[in-house]
């Protein structure tokens, strides 16, 4: 069975996590293996740099950061099936909506607690006392 | 076996609330004891309570709106009295009452007044104006609403069985902690806003999605109502800023429940946090509150103006602009926590942009009312009034929006006065407007004018002689929330404001009365033809009341202002000699889910706060087998065979083909 | 809704004949409506784990004296819970394949499976869990480790939930087979079941990775 345009769609519009794949059943799975497969190297990938020292390790933190967008996006396209076509506007309108609003809050609020942070943190000599 | 409920719990040493809860319960048992003896409670099961008719959930949001807003009305009330006499003590309210009042005040008023009466519009209003048959979905839709009702009972249970919180309208740690509230009232308020979060977010979830999905044929973005792109940008706000009230909440019950340490003063806790996130919701929050009544005022305004809206693109974009900007604002909520310079500056800064759409929005109105012959109906008045108010109100807020300026005002009666001149002045008289507005569309009969021009004006001097002495106040130093005070040039004000507070009391004793005479005299206000103020938007395409299905055939759309098209072309061919053609219509079924869910909610609820844990777990249960239930049903719709739509619909065609061969609209 | 007929141009009579195709053409498919209503709940989801994740994030070095992340934190226990959510997400993405094709075997055997799978993410995190209590490292011990079981065990909640949903899926197609609003729950659990493995990327991330590496 087919998961036509015509059955699933609205003409120009798919549901989020429906595909548009014209070779049947065994194309699909394809394209799950393939997502498989690259969020295993992905993942492989990030614990690895995580525990070695073979890399710089001040752009550690950066690097985990990246390979985890990376396998969002491994996840969005491969399982999720959110692509940048026509038929996915109103989908991929969404999810940057939610993803702006991610942002705003992670960081405005850490932006905002750090500031709080360095300036009600008591003066040197309290720490000290506190410490002891 | 019952917790921490015992006999104690019920206050009965303190007489205003024991009388006020004897008041209530002897009104609701009148009106369930009438209700039963003459029969209608059939009736109320089948058409309203299990409804899930969009109609019908927003009668029944605004239904519920109407009387919290007489509860939160009342501790205004005695609010305005205990502080005008209040000098030097005394007044007729001790502290851990007072505190308790101003707290409920604000719960009420945001959450179970303001909130219900705009979503209750939205659903009444918007599926038909977007030309179609219900909402994208009506099961979760009832679900939503007696969700909010579940918070509305457990915030007026606590008025009887214990207490409430006394630490305002946001449970700041850490005297919203369990060291400093070890009582039951910071959980009545923590459970009652998880529950009906959840109703709100459900509510979000579904205008978004038949805003978006949901339209009928040639209904493109641009040819929408303003009103259902200002519920686009609400619904987005709602879906985006209540999961963050959700898991602040959250937090601040497991501090409370399992002794975590999320906002506590030992172990590392963070309080500073609490109010970072909540304001991340709260700012939001009021643009939810505000922008449906924009929406309103924009379909009030070209209506009585007769002639469409002024600048309808600006008017989208400075909707949506107001929507992505609303959420860069939250700091300015508390520039005096000490975040420094650079942060306040920048949020400082983005609050005064976020002023700019606003004012495009108003010279937007005021141009479409530039040229136009006035008709000074009601709705017209509450948007006049709105005008002139809201402005004042968002002058004040850009003045706040300055760090510096807010260093002095903060907390003070100034901000009191400036949030309710926004609320009042916006939020408010739209909820008032849309409510005369659309009265007739769900009824079939107008409102009083006469009556509404009463309580226009009374609200009106009655806002401004209650909340400008306040501005005063805040300059002169008086402070928020206070119990009693001994500085003598603050008590005139106060007791202005407390005569404001009677005009508004005669407000609304005025729209009470204009309800019960215009039920009375429904025959002589009758509504024939469904479009009694000469309409622009397909909602006045409808019977008043629509049927159950709103359209026998849905219109198709080619522009903006699609009934007014509609009106002009069939002016010359007398209400369409032709017949559309039509077929059986597939409606949903009615459901008992909603109900059902909030009753084992209620009781999940009031178990958790008065840690009655099998309840707790016999409450789950019972939620979740209703969701099997509900899930296990083979028929979800029922059929209104072709020959009924066509009865229903040829009446009103009929109507309308007298109204436009000789009669008057209007 | 069924499919709804217009009222056609000629009610209306007179008017110019509209661009066809470029207008909007009517209320979507049920499907489409029932999948983006479910994808809106989803980005709220997100938006309620990103509270916790802030939360987390601000109250990482609160430890009020106590143990840390690189203390406490077991990564091959986290690989292999991350294993098996990743498969259990590829596996439910065969499930999905299976009901569009109609066929109830495969269908069956793919949701047990990723039933399976989860079951073993929950049992490793429940292990984990009990042992930071049991070594005084619970949730009441500082600000730090209220944040990571709260942010942690919410997602564990979400996974377990949504194991409750797979069984209760799996019940309703033997019971009713693939009917059309079967289908469409089908479709919201698939999402569901993504947005969670897409949740804990975030999480062995920022909370395991992170926490243990500088």
């Amino acid at each position: 069975m087919t998961n036509g345009h015509e059955h699933l769609g609205h003409g120009i519009d798919l549901a989020p996590g429906d595909e548009y794949v014209e070779g049947g059943i065994a194309q699909r799975v394809i394209g799950y293996l393939t997502g498989l497969g690259l969020a295993i190297l992905l993942t492989a990938t990030s614990f690895f740099v995580a525990g070695t020292r073979l890399v710089w390790e001040p752009s550690i933190p950066v690097a985990l950061v990246v390979l985890a967008i990376a396998q969002m996006g491994v996840h969005l396209v491969f399982f999720l099936h959110i692509t940048t076509g026509p038929d996915n506007t109103n989908n991929v309108l969404a999810l940057a909506f939610g993803v702006l609003i991610v942002v705003l809050l992670m960081g405005g609020s850490l932006w905002i607690m750090i500031n709080l942070d360095q300036n009600l943190m008591p003066p040197m000599n309290q720490i000290m006392q506190m410490q002891r | 076996m019952l917790g921490k409920l015992n006999w104690s719990s019920i206050p009965f040493n303190q007489p205003l609330p024991m009388i006020a809860s004897a008041v209530v319960a002897l009104a609701i048992l009148a009106i369930l004891g009438w209700v039963v003896v003459k029969g209608h409670l059939p009736y109320l099961w089948r058409e309203w309570i299990t409804s899930v008719d969009h109609k019908r959930i927003g009668v029944m949001y605004i239904l519920l709106a109407m009387v919290m807003l007489l509860r939160g009305f009342s501790d205004a009330i005695m609010m305005r009295m205990q502080q005008s006499v209040a000098f030097h003590g005394g007044g007729f309210l001790p502290p851990e009452h007072y505190d308790q009042i101003f707290s409920a005040h604000g719960t009420i008023m945001i959450f179970f007044v303001a909130m219900p009466f705009m979503i209750g519009l939205m659903n009444l209003v918007v599926p038909l104006q977007l030309g179609v048959r219900d909402v994208a979905f009506p099961t979760l839709n009832s679900v939503g609403f007696w969700l909010t009702a579940t918070g509305a009972l457990l915030v007026n249970i606590s008025l009887v069985i214990g207490e409430f919180a006394r630490n305002g309208w946001l449970p700041y740690p850490p005297l919203s902690e369990l060291a400093y509230s070890p009582g039951v009232g910071v959980d009545y308020y923590l459970w009652s806003l998880e529950i009906s979060g959840v109703g709100t977010l459900v509510a979000g979830i579904n205008l978004v999605t038949t805003v978006l999905k949901i339209r009928t044929k040639g209904m493109n973005y641009l040819r929408m109502p303003m009103f259902c792109w200002t519920t686009l940008a609400t619904n987005l706000l709602i879906v985006a800023a209540f999961p963050i009230l959700t898991a602040t909440l959250a937090m601040l019950l497991l501090d409370r429940y399992f002794g975590f340490h999320f906002f506590t003063n030992e172990a590392g806790g963070n309080m500073m946090m609490f109010v970072n996130l909540i304001w991340a919701w709260g700012h939001p929050e009021v643009y939810i509150l505000v922008l449906p009544a924009f929406g309103i005022f924009s379909e009030v305004v070209s209506t009585f103006s007769g002639k469409p809206l002024f600048g309808y693109r600006s008017m989208v974009l400075a909707t949506m602009a107001i929507c992505i900007i609303s959420f860069m604002v939250w700091l300015h909520h508390f520039f005096t926590m000490g975040a420094g310079p650079d942060v306040n500056a920048i949020f400082g800064i983005a609050s005064m942009i976020i002023a700019v759409p606003t004012g495009v929005k108003i010279y937007n109105w005021l141009f479409t009312m530039y040229g136009a012959r006035i008709r000074f109906a009601t709705p017209m008045l509450w948007s006049i009034g709105f005008m002139v108010t809201f402005i004042i109100g968002g002058l004040t807020g850009v003045l706040v929006a300055v760090p510096p300026a807010d260093f002095v005002l903060h907390n003070s009666l100034f901000l009191v006065a400036h949030f309710h001149n926004v609320i009042i002045g916006g939020v408010l008289f739209g909820a008032f407007a849309g409510y005369t507005y659309w009265f007739p569309k769900a009824f079939g009969f107008k409102l009083h004018e006469g009556l509404g021009h009463a309580a226009f004006w009374c609200w009106l001097v009655g806002f401004y002689v209650a909340f400008m002495p306040l501005y005063a106040l805040g300059l002169l130093g008086m402070t928020r929330r206070l119990q009693h005070y001994d500085i003598p040039e603050w008590r005139p004000w106060l007791i202005v404001a407390a005569a404001g507070a009677v005009l508004i009391l005669s407000g609304i004793v005025l729209q009470i009365a204009q309800l019960a005479v215009s039920i009375r005299r429904r025959e002589q206000l009758r509504d024939e033809t469904g479009d009694p103020w000469d309409g622009r938007s397909l909602e006045w395409a409808t019977a008043s009341p629509p049927p159950a299905f709103n359209f026998a055939v849905l219109p198709v759309v080619f522009g903006e202002d699609a009934y007014w098209r509609l009106k002009k072309l069939a002016a010359d061919r007398s209400w369409s000699d032709q017949e559309p053609e039509y077929r059986a219509i597939e409606i949903p079924r009615n459901s008992p889910t909603g109900f059902v869910c909030a009753f084992f909610a209620t009781m999940m609820g009031f178990a958790l706060i008065w840690h009655i844990w099998w309840l707790v777990v016999a409450g789950a249960i019972g939620a979740f087998a209703t969701f099997v239930v509900f899930a296990w049903r083979d028929e979800d719709e029922e059929t209104i065979p072709a020959e009924e739509v066509a009865r229903i619909d040829r009446i009103n065609r009929a109507q309308r083909r007298t109204m436009l061969s000789g009669g008057t609209a209007g | 809704m069924s499919t709804v007929s217009f009222t056609e141009a000629s009610v209306l009579g007179g008017l110019e004949a509209h661009a066809p195709g470029r207008d909007w053409s009517g209320p979507a498919p049920k499907r489409i409506v029932t999948g983006y209503g479910f994808w809106i709940f989803i980005l709220s989801d997100i938006i309620m784990f990103s509270a916790f994740f802030a939360s987390y994030v601000v109250l990482l070095g609160h430890t009020a004296g106590g143990p840390s992340g690189r203390d406490l934190f077991d990564l091959r226990s986290v690989a292999m819970e991350t294993a098996f959510l990743l498969a259990s997400s590829f596996t439910c993405g065969l499930a999905s394949i299976a009901a569009d094709a109609r066929n109830t075997t495969w269908f069956h055997i793919a949701m047990a499976v990723t039933f399976v799978f989860g079951l073993g993410f929950l049992s490793l995190e429940a292990r984990e869990f009990t042992s930071l209590v049991a070594r005084g490292a619970g949730p009441t011990r500082s600000a730090f480790l209220s944040a990571f079981f709260t942010l942690v065990g919410c997602h564990g909640l979400h996974v377990s939930a949504g194991s409750l949903w797979l069984l209760t899926m799996m019940a309703q197609v033997f019971a009713k087979g693939f009917r059309a609003d079967i289908l469409r729950r089908i479709l919201c659990f698939t999402l569901f079941w993504h947005a969670l493995d897409i949740i804990w990327i975030a999480v062995f991330t920022i909370v395991y990775l992170l926490g243990s590496a500088v």
